[in-house]
């Protein structure tokens, strides 16, 4: 039992200083202290949405892997979280025009993403919870479009600190701040590489003690064995719930930073195409681990950029490279394959450290 | 009430299109158990070849929908022997994750193929509209070989399934694939006869997808690809007659919707439907019930 909590505290101590690591990395890049050791333009474009996908590929993975429900329309509770968030910030900054609290802002934007996000995660859970399977797959990519839908309609103005609201009556009067189907519009930008950073360390915060906790082990025993978990008295419902609002207010936090990254932001971004690429990054990343999600979602996000010079084949690489991928590790035949081969390395290297 | 009957047969021709893609869908999860994500791009690439050998060869639309048909067969097999063979003992979730790059792939190839422009897609149906009514209701052909081609396949394939060896097997791999192997069926050969029917029909619901809703470009089977899987669970997923009421439910359902309550919200009024009947009747509407052995 002391061994057990002990691998587990040392894997996740391992995955604080890898991202801790990586973080100060790129601070030293962007700094430029070092010579030579810089950032492109490019890639210093991608650190804010690099620690939102990380933070989407985590909290997606409570769903995957750790509660076991696969769920298609993950960019569904992003898409709440950036609108609740750019509404909460462009309203404070228009409420009160002359201070400038860019932090006040920025957190209470973040507060406010998880907690929509977090409600529309309990009405969510409430009927697609009652489904199993592909069937409670079809159901969150059911949400997601009528979210992405529903977004396309709202519209919401100021003036001063008075907040106008309609539903599907674009005119409405003072300052457009959400206009249907033309997104969020006019968004002062507060996010920051440093704020995303703090982001990822309270997302692996929350969910790493999460899956060590008594409710993470009842929650991967529901995942495990439904019917030995609900005889042995684990409320099913209960932790179900638990994992999946966690995870649907952690991707509204995702998304709220996301969207204060840009000037404009569209309901057609948070698409199931987004929903599907994170779900790729927890698929690659593996099941139910948590470093790889982070891994794959920082090296997916970056491979396209890498691509580029590729011009118009970089999605067919990228497509091409993700199927040879799940080919190489899924198949019985290539993974044994894989795996003698790994011996083979692996022995060669212990067999040249005896002789040394 | 001439313009609901409007719409209403609007909808039962979009509803046709849905079917026929639905159906591809629904064999193919109740044979291989697997979410084919790529199914929507095969259309694309149906409507494509369709539009290319009209367009640029100069062939007759017969000939471009048959040559549609063979080049989309040929490729479903294909994808079934490179990319879903290989998983045929791995988990669900890494054939959904395969069958999502392959939908990637398709779109990529279509995209370096045919560029981004959308193209306009000539309609292959040209036999003029049928006017009732004097003149207030008007029906175009293409809706009226719609439906009549919805109405075809779903015959042929019932008698399909129910009369030849082939079909007989197919009810046999998706009911147990173990004891149909047993049995001497060759469930490789099965499973790679059901992508050639799903993907043959993809193309034909390619072409009569384009030939109403003329805009065609790679993504152009993404969203219908969807509503149709949509469709094949509504319905009841592996059942034929569960994807032809799914499929036409849900087309009346979309027209009405934009018509009558908001074009906006006509999408998410199909979704909503979905999850209500899924939570009503978690198999669809004539799905069969599973229970569950402890």
């Amino acid at each position: 039992m002391k061994t057990r909590k002990s691998k587990s505290f040392s894997g996740n101590f391992i995955t604080y200083a890898m991202v801790i690591v990586a973080f100060l990395l790129c601070e030293l890049a962007l700094s430029g202290v070092i010579p030579g050791f810089k950032m492109s333009r490019s890639l210093k474009g991608q650190l804010v949405p690099i620690c939102v996908y990380i933070v989407m590929a985590v909290s997606l993975n409570l769903t995957v892997g750790i509660s076991g429900e696969l769920s298609l329309g993950h960019a569904g509770f992003m898409s709440v979280g950036a609108f609740s968030g750019i509404l909460v910030s462009q309203w404070l900054l228009s409420a009160f025009p002359e201070t400038n609290l860019e932090l006040v802002r920025l957190l209470a934007a973040l507060a406010t993403g998880g907690v929509v996000a977090a409600i529309a995660g309990v009405l969510i859970g409430i009927p697609v919870l009652r489904l199993r399977g592909d069937y409670l797959a079809i159901v969150t990519l059911a949400f997601g479009e009528i979210i992405r839908n529903l977004l396309n309609c709202v519209y919401f103005s100021f003036e001063g600190a008075n907040l106008n609201f309609s539903f599907l009556d674009p005119n409405l009067p003072g300052n457009i701040v959400i206009n249907g189907p033309m997104g969020a519009i006019g968004v002062k930008k507060l996010a920051s590489f440093e704020a995303g950073f703090i982001l990822v360390l309270f997302t692996l915060v929350v969910v790493l003690n999460l899956i060590n906790s008594r409710s993470g082990r009842a929650i991967m025993a529901i995942r495990d064995n439904r019917i030995a978990a609900e005889s042995v008295g684990i409320n099913v419902t209960k932790y179900r719930m638990l994992a999946f609002v966690i995870s649907a207010a952690l991707a509204g936090m995702a998304g709220a930073l996301y969207g204060l990254n840009y000037s404009t932001v569209q309901a057609a971004k948070f698409k199931f195409d987004t929903s599907i690429l994170v779900l790729v990054f927890v698929v690659l990343g593996g099941i139910g681990n948590i470093r790889g999600s982070i891994i794959a979602a920082t090296v997916l996000t970056i491979l396209p950029e890498m691509l580029r010079e590729f011009g118009n084949y970089r999605m067919l690489i990228y497509a091409i490279v993700l199927i040879v991928v799940m080919l190489v590790t899924n198949n019985p035949m290539l993974k044994s394959t894989l795996d003698s081969l790994k011996g083979k390395i692996f022995k060669k290297s212990v067999k040249e450290g005896d002789k040394a | 009430m001439i313009q609901f009957l409007s719409y209403l047969v609007n909808g039962i021709s979009l509803g046709s299109v849905y079917a026929i893609i639905a159906l591809g869908y629904s064999m193919v999860y109740g044979i291989a158990k697997m979410l084919n994500f790529a199914h929507g791009d095969v259309i694309m690439i149906g409507a494509f070849i369709c539009f290319s050998a009209t367009q640029y060869l100069g062939v007759p639309a017969l000939v471009g929908v048959l040559l549609s048909v063979a080049v989309c067969t040929v490729l479903g097999i294909t994808i079934e022997r490179l990319a879903y063979k290989p998983l045929r003992s791995a988990t669900s979730l890494a054939v959904l994750i395969t069958a999502i790059g392959m939908s990637w792939l398709l779109q990529n190839i279509a995209l370096l193929i045919w560029g981004a422009n959308p193209k306009s897609f000539k309609s292959v149906i040209d036999l003029g509209t049928l006017v009732l009514f004097g003149g207030q209701l008007r029906i175009t052909s293409e809706t009226i070989v719609t439906v009549l081609a919805n109405i075809i396949i779903m015959i042929a394939l019932t008698q399909f399934t129910s009369k030849t060896k082939m079909g007989k097997a197919m009810r046999a791999v998706s009911e147990d694939r173990g004891a149909a192997e047993l049995m001497g069926i060759n469930v490789n050969a099965t499973i790679s006869m059901t992508f050639a029917i799903g993907s043959g029909l993809a193309a034909i619901a390619g072409v009569l997808l384009c030939s109403a809703y003329p805009v065609l470009m790679p993504t152009t089977g993404a969203m219908p690809g969807i509503k149709a899987f949509t469709a094949a669970v509504f319905g009841g997923i592996g059942s034929i007659p569960g994807a032809l009421v799914g499929g036409i439910l849900l087309g009346v359902i979309e027209i009405l919707g934009k018509a009558y309550v908001s074009t906006e919200l006509g999408d998410a009024l199909v979704f909503a439907v979905l999850i209500v009947v899924l939570l009503v009747k978690p198999t669809g509407l004539l799905g069969k019930k599973i229970h569950e052995k402890v």
